[in-house]
């Protein structure tokens, strides 16, 4: 068959599965628990297809719509419940796996399975790659820190906190120096992250610190880079305060979960304690991106404002209101 | 001072207590990275034999951090008990070892002699205890706790209801704390991280939690896991606390990392103590993990089972109510895959337990170790076979905020029955009052959140 017929009978089936409301939008952000639109669409339609007549039952036809999507996600598994109305509002308050039924204390099939499919996916995108377009369409350059390959990287953290000799030489001499706030984007441990929320998130931050009168360094990506390495980012611009948008570890389902962190004069010897975090930043029930963003700008605001971050910033803030 | 052994022909030696206690412990990914591991497996080996002639007086002379620079070490030190200590100085540690294995020791000379360890001591005997060891050991040392219930009692095993949500929302943490209540799980608390840690957020959180527990008279407490100061902020403010909560790290530079510090806890647990609404008189929740002291690059040359022996002694300073370790929370590059997060769960529920502290685990892994569910539910049997106070209990496994997979609500009932454990009696009780569980079995009922909907 030509290619374009098929492309035709798949577009006629996706509309018809969309219009009885077996099948959610394509196209909507993600890698996640194999809700790409491609294999929601390749999924669906095979379970749509005709089952042909068989009449041996020990000959299988199994032919099973993506229990990934939605529909079946979200099902309430608790038989007869006191209050059925009750139980599908609970079930539609979190994205959490509650109201899944049991079978003595054991978990359903149906969520066990799903269960393990979800992990499965997780552990599958820790080893993606950035969108290089991506970078392009935003003029990100690329440095490195310590690390070279993606096993050093898990088992060496401190490695990926220093930026590498290359690096320093390349932002000393392409960085503006001294600026109020610069932003950097490192992949983390999900390079989805970045692929999926950079594009929403990014214009939000820079449009509201421009708008604010906030002076911007030139922006770049740290290829394996830890949150630590925020300390050689503030050394090497000699910025006020450094952003650092950085992939989190894939959670179960949800693999492309963006955290913002943020620093006042980020410097040798500064930790955790020194620095604000604005987490689960993406469209599957977290943080939306252009949420995140301005959350971003107001924190930055007030770094600037009281000239700290982390629990200096908290205790200028509490203080500030009582 | 010599460390020196032969093994198989050749010479192995040691340059110092921290080097031979680094060497002697079991394969850890973050010991590696430290550059502090044994080299070979026959090293660990002659470290583990040196380490059994090392006497307990010598371990307490050369903590990982000097007494004079660190406040964790002073702490720790200042608590022991010098009658008892006389008593055990000139101990080895291979000795320890036995004495703590032996029939006619009990529970009881084992809780007396606790208070004359230093984490230093803890962590030497750990090291030469076999997975085994650990367990048998650690089910002599039964340690209770009283809030508004009673946790660590034998035969008894708790859930933290862990209702987290990525964004917060109150509507979707109280639908996760009502599933959780109809499997059982909540008796240790129910405990809330919340994504935004401001005052506002967090005591907003607190109010919620608390309107439940008491709506429902549920024999628990309530708690924020915020950093320390917001929930002093939320205390100030007049906000329901049950349990007051902060992570604690094994060196005074770790914890500066967290931003606490031992002045900070004790006005912590000071305010505590005013405030909380629960009965007590315990009111303090702590976390740990091996691995977070190297984290903050704050180890000092000491090797993670140390670093995480010593966060239990400051926390023993505050009687806390409950206290875990996020075993593998931390990651592989600190407890690589099953095999270490395994050995490190039960590692840090023995010494938990030989310090004297109510401790439980949160048995876990992340999605970039090499672990899978079934591994934290073989380490959830064997930490319940050996007597720990209390999991964590989220929906199906699934953090949806923290991002990492845990025990979940099904795990506690599922751990009850298959080794005849109950939840907290206090908590047993509501439950059966409820119609939930009968004779230690769910009933009919459980498992269906739309029952807290109906009062």
């Amino acid at each position: 068959m030509p290619r374009t017929d098929i492309e035709a009978i798949v577009e006629a089936v996706v509309a018809e599965l969309r219009a009885g409301g077996h099948l959610s939008e394509a196209g909507s952000a993600g890698t996640g628990a194999g809700s790409t639109p491609s294999s929601a669409v390749s999924g669906t339609t095979a379970a749509a297809s005709t089952p042909p007549v068989d009449p041996d039952p020990t000959v299988p036809h199994i032919d099973l719509p993506d229990p990934s999507e939605p529909e079946q996600r979200y099902a309430v598994g608790v038989d007869d419940p006191i209050d059925p109305e009750g139980i599908a509002n609970l079930r539609a308050a979190t994205t959490a796996r509650i109201a899944a039924g049991r079978s003595g204390p054991r978990p359903r099939t149906s969520s066990l399975l799903l269960f393990q499919g979800d992990h499965g996916v997780a552990q599958d995108a820790i080893y993606g790659t950035v969108d290089e377009d991506l970078l392009a369409r935003f003029d990100l350059f690329r440095v490195g820190t310590e690390v070279t390959d993606q096993d050093t990287y898990l088992l060496r953290p401190d490695l990926g906190r220093r930026l590498s000799a290359e690096a320093k030489a390349t932002i000393a001499e392409r960085c503006v120096k001294g600026p109020q706030v610069q932003i950097v984007v490192g992949a983390g441990l999900s390079a989805a992250a970045v692929n999926n929320q950079l594009g929403q998130i990014l214009p939000v931050i820079t449009d509201g610190l421009r708008a604010a009168g906030i002076s911007l360094g030139t922006p770049f990506f740290i290829d394996h880079a830890r949150v630590g390495v925020m300390n050689d980012v503030g050394e090497a611009t000699d910025a006020e305060a450094v952003l650092l948008l950085i992939g989190e570890r894939p959670g179960l389902g949800v693999a492309d979960a963006l955290s913002a962190y943020m620093g006042y004069r980020p410097r040798a010897g500064k930790t955790d304690a020194d620095r604000d975090l604005i987490c689960m930043i993406t469209d599957q029930g977290g943080t939306n991106p252009l949420e995140g963003g301005a959350y971003v700008v107001e924190l930055l605001q007030q770094m600037l404002r009281h000239q700290a971050s982390g629990v200096a910033l908290r205790q200028a803030t509490t203080g500030a209101e009582s | 001072m010599l460390l020196r052994t032969k093994l198989y022909g050749h010479t192995f030696e040691f340059g110092g207590i921290t080097e031979l206690l680094a060497k002697a412990n079991e394969e850890k990914s973050g010991d590696r990275g430290a550059g502090i591991a044994a080299a070979s497996v026959a090293e660990r080996v002659a470290a583990r034999l040196v380490l059994a002639e090392v006497t307990l007086e010598t371990l307490r002379a050369n903590p990982a951090v000097p007494y004079d620079e660190d406040e964790v070490t002073r702490v720790i030190d200042d608590a022991v008990n010098e009658t008892i200590f006389d008593e055990i100085r000139t101990w080895t540690v291979g000795g320890f070892r036995e004495w703590l294995l032996a029939d006619a020791t009990t529970g009881e000379m084992i809780r007396r002699v606790s208070n004359a360890l230093t984490g230093e001591m803890v962590a030497a005997v750990t090291k030469l205890m076999s997975n085994l060891d650990l367990m048998l050991a650690a089910r002599k040392l039964p340690v209770t706790a009283h809030c508004n219930n009673t946790i660590g009692l034998p035969g008894r095993l708790a859930s933290r209801n862990q209702p987290n949500h990525p964004t917060d929302d109150v509507d979707g943490i109280r639908a996760e704390i009502y599933e959780g209540l109809s499997y059982g799980s909540g008796d240790s608390v129910i405990g809330i991280n919340p994504s935004d840690d401001t005052v506002g957020s967090v005591a907003r959180l607190l109010e919620m939690s608390h309107e439940v527990i008491e709506r429902w008279e549920i024999p628990t407490q309530n708690c924020l896991l915020a950093h320390v100061t917001t929930q002093m902020d939320a205390m100030r403010r007049g906000a329901p606390v049950g349990l007051v909560f902060q992570s604690l790290a094994g060196s005074q530079r770790a914890n500066e990392s967290f931003g606490i510090e031992v002045g900070m806890l004790d006005e912590a647990h000071a305010m505590a103590k005013r405030h909380c609404f629960p009965t007590g008189p315990n009111y303090m929740y702590f976390e740990t993990g091996q691995g977070t002291a190297l984290s903050a690059d704050a180890h000092n040359g000491a090797d993670q089972l140390v670093m995480e022996a010593r966060n239990y002694g400051l926390a023993k300073r505050y009687d806390p109510y409950q206290v875990n370790t996020v075993v593998g929370f931390i990651g592989p590059e600190y407890l690589y895959d099953a095999v270490q997060i395994t050995r490190a769960g039960l590692e840090d529920h023995f010494m938990g337990k030989l310090t004297g502290i109510s401790m439980g685990v949160d048995v876990c892994y992340t999605n970039h170790a090499v672990a899978s569910q079934n591994d934290i539910e073989n380490l959830a049997v064997l930490l319940t076979a050996a007597g720990a106070n209390f999991f964590i209990g989220v929906p199906l496994g699934d953090d949806s905020m923290l991002s990492y997979q845990a025990t979940s609500f099904h795990d506690a009932p599922s751990l009850r029955q298959l080794l005849d454990k109950r939840p907290l009696p206090e908590f047993e009780a509501w439950l059966e009052d409820l119609g939930l569980m009968r004779d230690g079995v769910l009933t009919e009922r459980a498992g269906d959140a739309s029952l807290f909907l109906t009062r």
